[in-house]
């Protein structure tokens, strides 16, 4: 479990997180969003405990990060933004030291790294100095270095940023594939990955929570949420007042052409089912008819902005 | 194995992973050679020692030693690996013990690897073998209190060149504490306390009294606990500037 607890971090006097309250439990892959300088890093840094919070404490399993330091830590795999890694050395090499510091030994050491080079794909760069891997292979040795010790809790800083579009999916099975036993904390911009792999999404906006819940809760807070696509053959006369006249229908918006159109439906409300009657009825030939799940982009929007 | 050898088995590995490592050993061994022939008039003098290759020990490491000293942790620092580091379950002394007995070897390697001078007085004449091994762990010693406070230097700024500058500073103010013109200078007006600390403080005087043969107790004493101060200093730094 991760408590954070009121906690803040000022530099001089600009506040770049600001009495940060929330509970991660195991089996939960939280998504941390958030605008650029929003405070993401600043908190997974506190989290991992690398810089000290101005106030306020972090517990991982209980053990508070500023006190109880060394035992928070060996709980902790964690990759800081730009996956920083010693670019002198090899990958094996690096792999090899970062398991020594883990107290990893041996044929356990062996067994761990082999698990590593094989789920990050590194088979082939083992030998090879990190300065010249490029962008994707060095995210994924450092993503191998959070992962070597099998930790309960991981903290990862952007970890698909430059990956390549197998390497992101390799990254989200991952994720997925870890135990349920595990705590995953992710900040990404990629607001698919999202979906594709938290059951979680906390939004931070000037170092302070604004929206937090499952990514579904926060979808259904745009305004396309449950809203209906539909794309017509031609433009028949009349289709776009037939629809609007539906129950639970707010608006109707048409394209040009008058053949692409958008219900907006009423809050709760859910029009699929009248609208397909009449496009039945009146012997409309609809190419397409969809139910929008509302986009995580536009509540993300909406809402940093409301903060600001 | 303990997390201080560990680190400073990678940070050993990394000098020798660069050109690093040569530079330096052969730049040592040609200017002390230099020095002690030139110089130091090493055949002139017609003695079995290696005074004159001793005696520029300190003026070499102002330079030398700052240069080892000013990337152990600007470049952490700058590359951002420090975060990696300091989330690791070491502490800050293990990093920074790490660290110093890593780059305080090497230099230990530097100095040995000057033994053929060693064979050469002995080849020549039959010097005083108790007076030259104490003069190598005299210089070890001063070379470990310059190297602490290059950590120091580094530890407070991310960029390498101004580690460097201010670690050749503060090294030549404990150098040059005790040279005969500082001293002399001093002599006329300041109270004798304040000039027999000042030269107290200095690295020649220290080094000079182990390199005649006798190691004094306050000798290695001055150098190890100068050690220990600036290492200590330096993790408090780390600890401080953390966050930049
Ligand atoms: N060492 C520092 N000194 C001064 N200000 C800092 C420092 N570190 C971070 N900040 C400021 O704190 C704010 C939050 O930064 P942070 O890196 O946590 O943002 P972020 O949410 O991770 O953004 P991004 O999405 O761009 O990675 C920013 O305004 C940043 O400029
Ligand atoms: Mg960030």
């Amino acid at each position: 479990m991760i408590e954070v607890s009121h906690l803040s971090r000022r530099f001089g006097s600009f506040v770049a997180v600001d009495d940060l309250s929330f509970t991660v439990r195991p089996g939960e892959v939280l998504g941390f969003l958030g605008p650029n300088g929003a405070g993401k890093s600043t908190t997974m840094k506190m989290i991992a405990g690398f810089i000290a919070p101005s106030a306020g404490s972090v517990r991982i399993f209980g053990r508070d990060v500023q006190q109880q330091t060394q035992d928070a830590r060996r709980l902790i795999g964690y990759l800081p933004e730009g996956a920083p890694s010693y670019e002198d050395m090899r990958v094996m090499e690096f792999l090899r030291f970062i398991g020594k510091v883990r107290s990893l030994r041996g044929a356990d050491l062996d067994a761990r790294l082999d698990s590593v080079v094989e789920r990050m794909d590194l088979g082939g760069v083992l030998q090879q100095r990190i300065e010249t891997l490029s962008k994707g292979f060095k995210r994924r040795v450092g993503l191998a270095q959070a992962i070597l010790h099998d930790p309960q809790v991981l903290i990862l800083d952007e970890p698909t940023d430059g990956l390549d579009p197998n390497q992101k999916h390799q990254v989200r099975e991952l994720i997925r594939g870890l135990s349920d036993e595990k705590i995953v904390v992710v900040s990404t911009h990629i607001l698919e990955e999202v979906h594709a792999v938290c059951n979680r999404a906390i939004i931070v906006a000037h170092g302070r929570v604004v929206a937090d819940g499952t990514p579904a809760e926060l979808e259904s807070r745009s305004p396309t949420h449950r809203a209906v696509h539909l794309h017509l053959a031609e433009a028949y006369a009349g289709a776009v007042a037939a629809i609007a006249a539906l129950a639970g229908v707010r608006e109707v918006r048409a394209d040009a052409d008058g053949k692409r159109l958008l219900v907006l439906p009423h809050p709760e409300a859910s029009p699929l089912a009248a609208l397909a009657r009449l496009v039945h009825d009146r012997g409309w030939v609809a190419d397409e008819l969809h139910v929008e799940r509302g986009k995580l982009d536009e509540v993300f929007r909406n809402i940093t902005r409301e903060a600001a | 194995m303990s997390m201080v050898s560990i680190i400073a088995r990678r940070e050993l590995g990394s000098y020798f992973a660069t050109p690093l490592a040569y530079v330096f050993v052969l730049i040592f061994l040609v200017l002390g050679g230099v020095f002690t022939f030139y110089i130091g008039g090493f055949y002139e003098r017609g003695q079995a020692d290696l005074v004159p290759f001793f005696s520029f020990h300190p003026w070499l490491y102002l330079f030398l030693v700052p240069a080892i000293a000013m990337r152990l942790w600007s470049e952490e620092r700058k590359s951002g690996t420090i975060e990696l580091l300091l989330t690791l379950p070491l502490t800050k002394m293990d990093a920074v013990l790490g660290k110093f007995l890593a780059a305080w070897l090497f230099t230990g390697l530097a100095l040995a690897l000057s033994f053929p001078l060693w064979i050469t007085v002995n080849v020549l004449g039959s010097p005083d073998n108790g007076v030259i091994l104490a003069s190598y762990l005299g210089s070890w010693l001063m070379a470990g209190s310059f190297l602490a406070i290059g950590s120091c230097m580094s530890a407070l700024s991310r960029n390498q060149v101004i580690a460097f500058i201010t670690t050749v500073v503060v090294c030549f103010l404990f150098t040059l504490s005790g040279f005969p013109l500082v001293l002399d200078a001093l002599g006329g007006w300041a109270p004798q306390l304040l000039i027999d600390a000042i030269a107290s403080m200095s690295f020649l005087t220290h080094f000079t009294a182990i390199s005649k043969g006798v190691i004094g107790l306050r000798d290695v004493l001055f150098f190890v606990s100068l050690t220990v101060v600036w290492l200590a200093a330096t993790a408090v730094v780390i600890e401080l500037k953390q966050a930049d």
